[in-house]
């Protein structure tokens, strides 16, 4: 249980250093190659657009600027009086429509007082009054002016250029061009990128100048955003702007120049937006081009997932391989932990039975002396009791069954030693090939008389082709008998069977003894091999008889185990290892 | 004539005993504690016939003692008696011209019936050499 744990602790920890060890530099990495990735990435799509931006910038300009200086050449090339003949008006307007297309809508001249004087055009505004027209009192006040787009008389979006001109020193007098909104319109529209992205003019105001898909109020929001932007960065001052207005920051701050290019990102009604702006006509407009950021940076986010799934699909295959490795590893070091503690088991047993053999060995040569000297003065006892004086004796019997039982008691005493002994040198341990069918064949009948007094069967089972073992055939003869010996003590006398199998098994040759005896309970099956290990009743069992064959079979490099189940019977397999497979000290 | 045996062990009280069955059983007995006792008494009394003879002594050992009756007198007839545990060198003792082994403690009979074997084979050796010494002379004076 307690090794359990261990395992398990050992397998987390492995499992958690694998994961760690190799996510981390993989998370490192990941997270600084995707930040500068990223920003580049950025910042590589905004210059993009400033170019974008830019150029059209130009365009519109170059446009605007056109159209201006057409209207100034028609007013310095003309006098008051000859533009306020509609006629002549009329002819100046086809001549430029025929230039330009339909970029000129009308032409009107109008005087000081902001009454139209003449016009040439599609709408009949002749004698229109502009007086309180914001354009007029804007324009009557410079020499030339571009108005912001506005529905005017016509209720049509349109704006205006103006060139005023000074015909006396009282009375000045104003040329005006409409110009077509959808031919200034198109030239923005065409600004497009992806799916979402397009331009349009916003005026100071935030009011839309160009048809857009967008929501009108997105270009109030952009000024704003465009103008914290502008401004300075202090927190307190951007609430004090969001106060104050909008109007009113733009006049105060003014700062917007023609080389500006204000680029950024900003949050309308859930809208991740990217922005570039640029001003037009002096400040007075600006060009802006808004996209959905999802759009613009639609490649980014294709990689940022594909590398998102990569990397989910790596740190999974991590985590899968240091679960598996850790799990493999521990169950590899689990296992060499066991082949270590069997070892040393096994080193322990070895060294048991070495020192139980030595004292064994000393044991009987010490004993056998006396022994012998008991018995033969018993003899020398025997030998006078027949003497013709001793023979009527009262007691002479008696004499004669104790000295007898003396002999048998010297015989038993002999016995013990000569297992003693051969527990501990094996009498003859040189190793030889031998046939274990031969051996088997030889000890049964040796045990024939025993197991017929005990009404015992002995059935043989062997493998006519089972090849010849490596081992010393009086040592595995003492392992036979000892075993024949203790089944057919374990059956009784109630008779029962012995069954000898030999077969192979994987090349090594395997011997099964079974017996139908009354078996071995569990608990003291794990000593059985132990010296002076014993259940018969005292007197019968030396407990060496199972000893030595375990200490034979394991010097010839064997292995010998049991199955028993009580009341069933018990069998012992004995493996041998093949000729030149022996790895046992010889 | 009786069949004289030389006993050697280094055990006191067992070979005063077994002097003692023995000569009941009508054997004339010799004693030695020793491998050179032994020795000595076997320079002294030509007509010994048969040694029993202990492998485990302190000093010179049975198979040592065993070596050097044969090579002085090779017609002696040497029984080894051996403690299990030296069984192996009963066995070299045959190897080296013992008549056979027995194992302690040991059976008076079968002791008996070695000692008689023994001697039988060393009456058998006399008569043959004895033969061949007269057939020797017999072709001398032929000569």
């Amino acid at each position: 249980m307690e090794n359990k744990r261990y395992y398990r602790s050992l397998t987390r920890n492995m499992i958690t250093v694998m994961i760690l060890v190799s996510f981390a530099p993989l998370l490192l990495i990941s997270v600084i190659i995707g930040y500068r990735f990223e920003t580049s990435y950025r910042e590589k799509v905004l210059d993009h657009l400033d170019e974008l931006v830019q150029k059209h910038q130009q365009n519109i300009n170059i446009f605007l600027n056109e159209k201006l200086a057409y209207i100034k050449v028609l007013a310095n090339s003309y006098t008051f009086e000859q533009l306020s003949d509609e006629a002549f008006l009329e002819q100046k307007l086809n001549v430029l429509q025929e230039a330009y297309g339909g970029v000129f809508v009308d032409l009107g001249v109008v005087n000081d007082k902001g009454i139209q004087i003449s016009y040439a055009g599609a709408y009949k505004l002749v004698k229109a009054d502009y007086s309180q027209a914001e354009w007029f009192k804007k324009a009557i006040t410079r020499l030339y002016f571009i108005s912001d787009a506005f529905l005017g008389l016509r209720h049509q979006p349109h704006f205006i250029v103006t060139v005023k001109k000074q015909s006396s020193e009282q009375s000045a007098w104003i040329l005006r061009a409409t110009i077509d909104f959808e031919v200034f319109n198109s030239l923005v529209e065409s600004v497009r990128m992806g799916e979402t992205g397009s331009a349009f003019i916003i005026n100071r105001e935030g009011e839309l100048q160009t048809k857009s898909r967008l929501d009108p109020l997105l270009g109030k929001e952009l000024l704003r955003q465009v103008l914290s932007e502008e401004g300075g960065q202090a927190v307190g001052e951007r609430a004090e702007r969001a106060d104050t207005g909008l109007v009113h920051l733009i006049k105060t701050r003014n700062r917007i120049t023609d080389r500006d290019v204000v680029a950024g990102e900003m949050k309308s009604n859930d809208r991740e937006l990217i922005y570039v702006t640029t001003p037009l006509k002096s400040g007075e407009w600006i060009l802006a081009f808004l996209q959905d950021e999802a759009d613009a940076f639609s490649d980014l986010r294709q990689a940022r997932r594909l590398a998102i799934g990569i990397f989910l699909l790596g740190g999974l295959g991590i985590v899968i391989m240091a679960v598996v490795l850790s799990k493999k590893m521990v169950r590899h070091i689990e296992r060499a932990d066991q082949e270590k503690e069997m070892m040393n088991e096994q080193v322990i047993e070895a060294g048991k039975l070495a020192s139980v053999g030595e004292l064994a060995a000393g044991i009987a040569h010490e004993i056998n002396n006396p022994i012998a000297i008991m018995v033969e003065e018993a003899g020398w006892i025997e030998d006078l009791l027949t003497e013709e004086e001793f023979s009527e004796t009262e007691n002479r019997k008696e004499f004669g069954r104790a000295l007898s039982q003396i002999r048998t008691q010297g015989e038993r005493c002999k016995e013990i030693t000569h297992k003693l002994l051969s527990f501990a040198r094996r009498t003859d341990p040189r190793t030889l090939e031998v046939q274990i069918n031969e051996l088997i064949e030889e000890i049964i009948s040796i045990s024939e008389q025993r197991s017929k007094f005990s009404n015992v069967k002995i059935i043989m089972n062997l493998d006519p082709a089972l090849p010849e073992v490596s081992a010393s055939p009086s040592e595995v003869q003492q392992v036979f008998l000892n075993l024949i010996n203790n089944a057919i003590d374990a059956i009784g006398t109630g008779g029962g069977t012995i069954e000898v199998t030999t077969r192979t098994e994987n090349g090594i040759v395997v011997v099964d003894v079974a017996d139908s005896g009354h078996g071995i309970p569990k608990a003291i099956l794990p000593r059985i091999f132990d010296p002076f290990f014993t259940t018969k009743p005292v007197g019968r069992g030396t407990g060496l008889g199972l000893s030595i064959c375990f200490g034979i079979i394991k010097k010839l490099g064997g292995d010998i185990s049991v199955n028993s189940s009580v009341g069933i019977g018990t069998t012992f397999h004995i493996r041998f290892p093949l000729p030149g497979r022996s790895q046992g000290e010889r | 004539m009786s069949t004289m045996v030389l006993l050697v062990d280094d055990e006191v009280p067992f070979v005063e005993t077994m002097t003692k069955r023995l000569n009941k059983r009508n054997l004339s007995i010799l004693n030695a504690f020793s491998g050179t006792e032994a020795l000595e008494v076997l320079e002294k009394e030509s007509n010994v016939d048969v040694v029993i003879l202990d492998v485990k002594m302190p000093g010179m050992d049975g198979i040592d003692t065993l070596r050097e009756i044969k090579r002085v007198h090779p017609l002696v007839e040497v029984i080894m008696l051996t403690g299990h545990g030296t069984i192996e060198s009963g066995i070299e003792g045959m190897k080296l011209g013992a008549f056979d082994y027995l194992t302690k403690p040991c059976n008076i009979d079968q002791l008996m019936t070695k000692v008689q074997e023994a001697k039988d084979l060393k009456s058998m050796r006399e008569d043959k050499i004895r033969q061949a010494r007269i057939a020797e002379i017999a072709l001398r004076r032929g000569d």
